[in-house]
């Protein structure tokens, strides 16, 4: 992955290179959901078709050595923190080969060494163990900054408020990444929150919010970056507040019966991050051919990749449950 | 040999750690300036200062999420529950989230949190502030759960908890933090997953737990008066088992009783019922008699509490009823 720098601001090469790493999820997930559809791959299955630009802007801005902890929606989070195609999609096979072993699966997608401390099958379960790393960075003087991704479904769980008042009360680094894609699976956010600007959920705590436009890999990239200066700098922690769309269903076959057909077709021709980013960096169509194809290359690799990887034994169920 | 409180001894055995290790801190509701709703923790915001010894929020579910979170990334915390029933507030945390991360990461991550917590009935206390609930917790695998009776024991056993690298859900009888036993002058770990023979005897087996280990020696005297004699066995450790240790004595004696003060249905006494007929199938001379409290949630009025949680007579009774089952 190529560093950035630290100042903010990015060339139009690294965001070139942003747009690739977006394209890269993008593909990946359309794989994901036609392998399910196939009937390839076991399990519930999300994707965060739309909401690439938070997951690349947001690790695009991390240290080494900071740790996230992701949603359901994981598969995005989980490549632009450093995991390999491979390693992923081998997991979503259910394979020893896997970023788990074979024991998570698409909802509990790890990978330690890269600081992915784990996506969560619990809305709003990462919350108050990140406000505990953020404590144990604290505690020991290290200047690592822990980040937990959720979504606006998550913001009327307790563990939100509790993790967030906690963290705010101690003055730990952690930044809290609010994916607000309008939708709690089906519940349109209307139904369930009763305030329309959910950043102000931060000042119940006096934390401070940022609120950034989800969908500009850019902006979303300065917030970060800005937000996580603040932490590691031991001011305390921040809500960042992306605005984001989800293109897709909740899960893969959802049909979707809670919106429209126009409002569906609305998402994806306005809110799609790719297009915009496209357009802004006038990614001419014979270069976005290459690059779709090398991507679209890199994806179906990690397909053969999976296919021929190791299926773990059933006594293997019997590992791993105590250190 | 010192002479340590029950109470006193979960202190030693978290001070010491705290001696030792900077990785070692303690975090949880009133146990900074108070000392612990219980005085458990007295004394120790003098010594190791408000960054170890962090008082929480009302606030289980990041109580318990912010230590397990601070032992991903390996340091021990322990973090006191204020009462059992309290822990269904933490639940989530402890149950979906210490005891999967292993297990889920494929092995990548290490949770070495404790999480301490103290209930019991005999102060009316209530419904709400005096249930047992360690059985709910040996029901999720990945979970440790540990259960002391004495000073000794329950310092030695907090060290091997806190030194564990799996969560371990540490439960401590309210009752039982003013007795006072001579302990060793150095602390000596005891390994989780051994029961103790706290007196030998060859007619029946008592197996129990909590307060009522107490509660079967005092038993066990007045059963030898009428010329029965009662071996007692604490298993200590919950999870894991120390199933060898159970079903020798019982292979032994002939005979068992299971006691606990938790309600007896579902009570963590039916599962040592289960291992025992299977383990000691043969070897069994009478039904496993099972102690426990009543089928209903804690009452307050003194009279009624007394009533449904089992003591000493209780336990009596049930050797009494094993012994007269077979007299061949």
């Amino acid at each position: 992955m190529a560093k950035v720098e630290q100042r903010g601001t990015l060339s139009q090469e690294e965001l070139r290179d942003f747009f690739r790493e977006m394209l890269l999820i993008r593909r990946f997930e359309e794989k994901v959901e036609e392998r399910f559809r196939a009937g390839e791959l076991p399990g519930f299955l999300h994707v965060a078709i739309g909401q690439e630009a938070v997951a690349v802007g947001v690790c695009r801005a991390l240290e080494d050595g900071d740790v996230i902890a992701s949603t359901h929606r994981a598969h995005g989070h989980t490549l632009a923190k450093g995991t390999s195609p491979n390693e992923l999609m081998a997991e979503l096979y259910g394979k020893l080969e896997g970023c788990s072993h074979g024991y998570g699966g698409s909802m509990h997608l790890y990978d330690v060494e890269r600081g992915n401390m784990g996506a969560n099958a619990v809305v709003g379960g990462g919350l108050p163990q990140i406000t505990g790393m953020a404590l144990a960075f604290q505690l020991r003087g290290e200047p690592r900054v822990a980040v937990a991704f959720f979504g606006d479904g998550a913001t009327n769980i307790g563990t939100f408020h509790e993790a967030l008042n906690l963290a705010q009360l101690w003055k730990v680094p952690a930044v809290f990444v609010l994916e607000d894609n309008k939708w709690a699976e089906s519940t349109p956010e209307k139904q369930h929150s009763p305030i329309r600007d959910l950043s102000k959920r931060a000042e119940a705590f006096g934390m401070i919010a940022s609120k950034v436009d989800g969908q500009d890999v850019e902006e979303v990239y300065k917030g970060a970056k800005k937000a996580l200066d603040h932490a590691r700098s031991g001011k305390g922690p921040v809500l960042l507040h992306c605005d984001t769309y989800r293109l897709h269903g909740h899960y893969i076959g959802d049909p979707q019966v809670y919106r429209s057909k126009e409002e569906q077709q609305d998402v994806r021709e306005h809110h799609d991050p790719l297009t915009d980013l496209r357009a802004k960096l006038e990614i001419s169509d014979e270069e976005f051919a290459d690059m779709d194809a090398e991507v679209q290359e890199v994806v179906e690799a990690s397909v053969e990749f999976a296919k021929k990887g190791t299926d773990p034994k059933p006594e293997d169920a019997l590992k791993n449950v105590y250190a | 040999m010192p002479e340590l409180s029950y109470r006193e001894a979960v202190r030693d055995a978290l001070s010491r750690a705290m001696r030792q290790d900077d990785d070692v801190f303690i975090m949880g509701e009133d146990i900074a300036e108070m000392g612990g709703s219980m005085g458990v923790t007295q004394g120790m915001l003098d010594e190791f200062g408000p960054e170890r010894v962090r008082n929480s929020p009302i606030s289980e579910m990041a109580l318990a999420g912010a230590a397990i979170g601070a032992a991903v990334q390996g340091m021990r915390p322990v973090a006191e529950i204020m009462y059992e029933d309290f822990l269904t507030l933490a639940t989530e945390q402890i149950v979906n989230q210490a005891a999967k991360h292993r297990y889920m990461s494929g092995g990548q991550v290490t949770v070495p949190v404790t999480f301490r917590t103290q209930g019991g009935s005999g102060w009316s206390p209530g419904a709400q502030h005096a249930q047992q609930l360690e059985a709910w917790f040996v029901h999720i695998p990945g979970l440790k759960v540990v259960f002391p009776s004495t000073p000794t024991d329950v310092r030695g056993l907090l060290w091997s908890s806190i030194y564990d690298d799996n969560p371990v859900v540490f439960f401590e009888h309210r009752t039982l933090y003013g007795i006072k036993e001579d302990v060793p002058e150095e602390l000596e770990p005891i390994a989780i997953g051994k029961a103790r023979v706290h007196r030998e005897g060859e007619d029946v087996t008592v197996i129990a737990t909590g307060r009522l280990v107490h509660e079967a020696l005092a038993a066990a005297k007045q059963a030898e008066e009428n010329g029965i004699s009662v071996e007692v066995v604490d298993p200590r450790t919950l999870q894991p088992l120390d199933e060898e240790a159970l079903i020798a004595s019982v292979k032994k004696t002939n005979r068992c009783v299971v006691a606990h003060e938790a309600v007896t249905r579902m009570g963590f006494g039916a599962e040592v019922a289960a291992v025992i007929q299977y383990g000691a199938f043969d070897w069994l001379d009478a039904p496993i008699e099972r102690v426990g409290a009543k089928f209903t949630p804690l009452p307050f009025a003194p009279a009624m509490e007394e009533w449904c949680v089992p003591h000493a007579n209780d336990v009596l009774e049930a050797i009494n009823r094993t012994v007269a089952r077979n007299s061949n």
